[in-house]
């Protein structure tokens, strides 16, 4: 076992139940590694979105625990999250939606500027900080989400189908940014969504989730090495993989419904 | 010709045409002044009374924009508090519609039983010009985006910080939409009271020259302060829509021109 590869954050047996009494979870079990990229993957309503906000701190768990192992103040400001919106203020430019993060934190003016400059550029949108959402295409908004929950530089990026509203094109190219920031800086990355294909380009593990309650059905590490590119989107590894997890998914939405 | 053009054209061409019919109509049949007076008669008026109706128009929109200060104030420090607290907001809520339902011809009366007159004036263009900037800002701050909210709540921002950085912003729009309306409503307010305080006589404003000139018959000043006060009124429409463009040109959907 290597330094890295202990838990940042593990659920443990959590359940969730709204006061609407739906039950979107129940014996919800995940440790995530540090460094790690997992995904969530299932059907729409199985609860993988509500195990995000819970590790978010967004949402409290009705049963179980989430333990922050060697991180005494758990969460805190150190986690990034990108929701499936780009949720950015419209009256702010980009620039100023990056810095959010840093202004209620009460960042020193200097340092805040550097670093949005910094990250801005990371995701490719230097020419872009004086302009407004409004202005910009849906990638674009996307790549501004994704700087703001990047720039107080997280150790845990928490990303909710962050793409699922994207053209194909736009999705595929922000795909291959995501990798290449995440293999940048090696924070650890759970990513929620309910494409097959986007889960196992982008993951090193797997959770296929059941539905209703929402739980673990089972976990499938795809070990394909990264650099993962155009080349990979076609190879017979990713086919083969792809087809492991899909019928994994087949048989965890049969057992939902059983 | 540019749609633009023909959306100033045209109503200038109605205006004219009114103002020559009516001309027309009182020079054909003779119609003494203080039945009708003709627009002629109405614009020499309005020069020759020049200085007491311009004293009056002062002190009409002295009213009005204290008025509205003072529900912009008190309808956006309301919502806020709205805002903050559920349990004031329950408390209270119901007492403004009532204040907002009730007409203002009504309450004018009795606030000049209870007010010094220009107190009393004040109050009425307050009371109808607060609700609209309450009502749009309450809804304004309550509708903002439950993932921004999330997202604050992620960083750990304070009440303060919601309030400032995302509540308030994020209901600008409606906030602005509430103040257009307050604007005209507070000069409606401020205009029900003088007409309400006329009969007592101690009055200066427009609505009190109109009041006054009614029982002199003097009709062509009635009808020259009546015009002050729609320019007014319209002014105050326009200032107020310039403010709202102004602030929300860079981002809200009201303020950006479509593209075509």
């Amino acid at each position: 076992m290597n330094a890295r590869s202990h838990a940042i954050v593990a659920l443990r047996n959590v359940g969730k139940t709204f006061d609407t009494g739906t039950v979107a979870l129940r014996g919800f079990d995940l440790a995530v590694r540090d460094g790690e990229f997992v995904s969530l993957l299932g059907p729409s309503g199985c609860g993988k979105s509500t195990a995000l906000r819970i590790v978010a701190g967004l949402s409290t768990a009705s049963e179980g625990a989430v333990e922050w192992p060697g991180d005494a103040h758990g969460a805190g400001a150190r986690i990034g999250f990108v929701f499936q919106e780009p949720t950015l203020m419209p009256w702010a430019d980009v620039a100023a939606n990056v810095r959010l993060p840093l202004k209620l934190a009460h960042a020193d003016e200097a340092q805040a500027r550097a670093a949005v400059e910094q990250t801005l550029a990371r995701v490719g949108l230097a020419d872009f900080a004086g302009a407004y959402p409004r202005e910009l295409s849906g990638g674009m908004k996307m790549r501004t989400s994704i700087a703001r929950a990047l720039v107080t530089e997280p150790r845990l990026l928490l990303l909710d189908e962050p793409f699922a509203a994207l053209d194909e094109i736009t999705r595929f190219k922000l795909n291959n940014e995501l990798l290449a920031l995440w293999q940048q800086q090696r924070r650890t990355a759970i990513f929620v969504t309910h494409s097959v294909f986007e889960s196992v380009y982008l993951s090193q593990r797997i959770i296929v989730m059941s539905p209703r309650p929402g739980r673990v059905f089972t976990e499938i590490a795809v070990d394909a090495p990264y650099l993962r590119d155009e080349t990979f989107r076609t190879s017979a590894d990713y086919a083969g993989f792809c087809r492991l997890v899909s019928d994994a998914l087949s048989q965890a939405m049969a057992e939902g419904r059983s | 010709m540019s749609e633009r053009a023909l959306r100033i054209l045209l109503p200038v061409f109605v205006l004219a045409l009114v103002l020559a019919g009516w001309q027309a109509v009182v020079d054909l049949n003779q119609i003494p002044p203080y039945v009708l007076p003709a627009p002629g008669l109405v614009f020499s008026t309005l020069i020759s009374d020049g200085a007491l109706l311009m004293h009056s128009l002062w002190v009409t929109l002295l009213t009005t924009f204290e008025g509205f200060l003072l529900a912009v104030v008190g309808g956006i420090g309301l919502a806020i508090l709205f805002s903050q607290s559920r349990l004031i907001e329950y408390s209270l809520y119901p007492y403004a519609v009532i204040l907002q339902v009730t007409p203002i011809v009504a309450i004018a009366p009795l606030l000049l039983i209870y007010l010094p007159q220009p107190l009393a004036v004040l109050a009425c263009a307050w009371i109808v010009a607060f609700f609209p900037v309450l009502a749009n800002t309450t809804l304004g701050l309550s509708s903002v985006d439950h993932n921004l909210i999330a997202l604050f709540e992620l960083y750990k921002a304070s009440r303060w910080q919601l309030l400032w950085n995302l509540k308030l912003p994020a209901a600008l729009p409606q906030m602005l939409a509430g103040l257009r309306i307050a604007g005209g409503l507070s000069l409606i307010g401020a205009v029900v009271a003088e007409i309400a305080a006329g009969s007592a006589g101690a009055g200066s404003g427009l609505a009190y020259r109109i009041a006054e000139s009614g029982y002199r018959l003097n009709i062509p000043r009635m009808f020259a302060a009546l015009l002050l006060l729609s320019l007014a009124g319209v002014a105050i429409f326009f200032l107020l829509s310039a403010l709202s463009h102004l602030v929300l040109r860079n981002w809200h959907e009201s303020a950006v021109r479509r593209e075509h």
